[in-house]
């Protein structure tokens, strides 16, 4: 058996979605730009795409900008902040330690252009306090920017309720929910936020695909210039095949999303509580507010990235925030953010799961992974110290 | 795939894994903080490594490298193991990604520490800085 629970990195291609973007490649050839029919076809099925997309979210198809995908989104929606506060005379911007890096690296490139950002602790929990974002409000702050779902620990964090509160101050509100889209309810009115970002290949699209939404009164700022595709903010050949996949998935998603959360939260759980019982291990993020197929634990005394191989190899494909697989000398920024020590971040695991996967699937991955934590505990001096008590151990 | 057929052999089969208790010599190397720590183990007679065994907590690299590590010197003379390069274990190893040369070094100095605890324990002369095995400074990471 093999299991794939990285669904957090990307996820299968539903035949939905296959399909979609099958009859666009064979039949609607055409540039949505072109006069002719057949240029017209496809711009029909993009705007059809762009009336699905938007129904979804509760926005309206003017308000739907399709981009290259999630970080794209995130790029503009914060350029986008910045630029309408500068405008104003507002260069502070509020965000949280453990966002993505697509939010994370455009804010150190926008302090590089004279902004000044305020990075939010997410505490022991993952998750902001509203309160601590009412704290960090100034009559200088231009944009507040945190993620509805946090992609490795799986947290919800409370986003309508910082929205209302920063529009009492006039403050425009932007959220990162390429990890909630398509997995738990997305409604940008109920959010009350100013601009959205999504990707499609976490909820069963192609990659290359991402929306942001930007609510009426604001226009994006351009990232990419050219023609006058997407409302003139997009400039290039809009990429219909995977644009109408992304529609389709998304339709799809959102029909089922009340079968699969339940389906899918159910499995979480039965993981959870199977890897709580291995010793010395501690689920990452709030025990509840949580996404339905997120769950991140860390293992003391032995290494992510040599776990992640075991587990390759014994028929579970994960992923792990150990120095060695976030390209990096330093374990994941989130678990970080956390406030866990160097040493126990380096032992995490993240598992990700769909309403794809199976109890049989969950029972395969509770049986091998105390298998491979054991053996890679027996190896490894560093659990001989925490055993032999030379050493505390710290979970 | 990330690594060479070898490195996923030793690190799936590592070689002369596990611990020793009557060992004439130890080396630990590395920080739990950087994500690698190796023990090695050393069993001396007449100037000859006859048993070596290791621990390593760490990626699949750091496993891989050990391994390697423990069968280049087995059965050498502690000059011979001295002589032994993390290149040498790169190269045994068909090649590491850029990232993970790091562990090599690790290996190569858990070597070196492993035959300065043999000569502290055994009362042994030597030459301080050929043995120097600069510990954590080889990821050139520093945690305050």
């Amino acid at each position: 058996m093999y299991v794939y629970a990285d669904n957090a990195a990307t996820t299968p291609v539903h035949p939905t979605a296959v399909e979609a973007m099958l009859t666009c490649l064979n039949e609607e050839y055409g540039n949505p730009s072109s006069l002719h029919t057949v240029g017209q076809r496809a711009k029909e099925r993009l705007d059809q795409a762009r009336e699905t997309v938007a129904r979804c979210l509760g926005a309206e198809p003017r308000e739907i900008y399709f981009t290259g995908g999630g970080s794209e989104a995130d790029n503009q929606a914060l350029l986008t902040g910045a630029v309408l506060g500068a405008k104003k005379g507002k260069k502070h911007l509020i965000t949280t330690a453990f966002e993505h890096h697509a939010v994370l690296h455009s804010m150190k490139r926008l302090e590089k252009q004279g902004f000044t950002v305020t990075y939010l602790d997410v505490h022991a929990d993952g998750v902001v306090r509203p309160e601590d974002v009412a704290t960090a409000l100034t009559d200088d702050t231009a944009l507040v920017s945190i993620m509805l779902v946090n992609n490795e620990i799986g947290t919800i964090q409370p986003v309508a309720e910082i929205a209302r509160l920063c529009h009492e101050k006039g403050v425009l509100v932007h959220t990162d929910a390429v990890q909630a889209v398509g997995h738990i309810p997305v409604d940008v009115k109920a959010l009350g936020v100013d601009m959205l970002s999504l990707s499609g290949h976490k909820f069963h699209a192609p990659k290359g695909v991402g929306a942001l939404y930007c609510r009426k009164g604001i226009r994006p700022e351009i990232l990419i210039e050219g023609g006058a595709q997407e409302f003139g903010r997009r400039g290039g050949t809009e990429n219909l095949p995977g644009i109408v996949a992304m529609a389709a998935a998304l339709q799809e998603a959102t029909e089922n999303l009340p079968r699969e959360m339940e389906q899918v939260t159910a499995l979480r759980e039965k993981l959870i509580d199977g890897l709580a019982q291995i010793p010395h291990s501690r689920l990452n993020g709030h025990r509840t507010l949580r996404c339905p197929g997120t769950v991140n634990f860390c293992f003391e005394g032995i290494e992510g990235e040599s776990l992640l191989l075991w587990l390759d190899a014994k028929g579970v494909a994960a992923s792990s925030g150990s120095a060695c697989t976030s390209g990096s000398l330093d374990p994941s920024h989130v678990l970080l953010a956390l406030g866990l020590p160097h040493e126990i971040a380096h032992g995490s695991l993240r598992l990700s799961l769909t309403a794809d996967n199976t109890a049989a699937e969950v029972d395969h991955i509770l049986e091998v992974v105390p298998q491979v934590v054991e053996y890679l505990r027996g190896i490894s001096p560093v659990w001989e110290a925490l055993e032999t008590g030379k050493q505390a151990h710290l979970i | 795939m990330l690594y060479s057929e070898k490195v996923m052999d030793h690190f799936q089969n590592p070689r002369n894994v596990g611990k020793m208790d009557d060992a004439d010599g130890i080396g630990e190397i590395g920080n739990a903080k950087c994500g690698d720590i190796m023990k090695m183990y050393i069993k001396v007679k007449d100037n000859v490594i006859t048993d070596v065994k290791f621990n390593t907590f760490g990626c699949g690299s750091a496993i891989a490298t050990s391994s390697m590590a423990t069968e280049m010197i087995k059965g050498k003379t502690i000059e011979e193991a001295l002589t032994l390069s993390n290149k040498a274990v790169v190269e045994a190893l068909d090649g590491l990604p850029a990232n993970k040369i790091h562990c090599s070094v690790l290996a190569e100095q858990a070597v070196k520490a492993a035959v300065k605890d043999y000569y502290d324990k055994h009362g042994i002369a030597y030459d301080q800085e050929a043995l120097c095995t600069g510990d954590c400074e080889v990821c050139g990471h520093d945690h305050g």
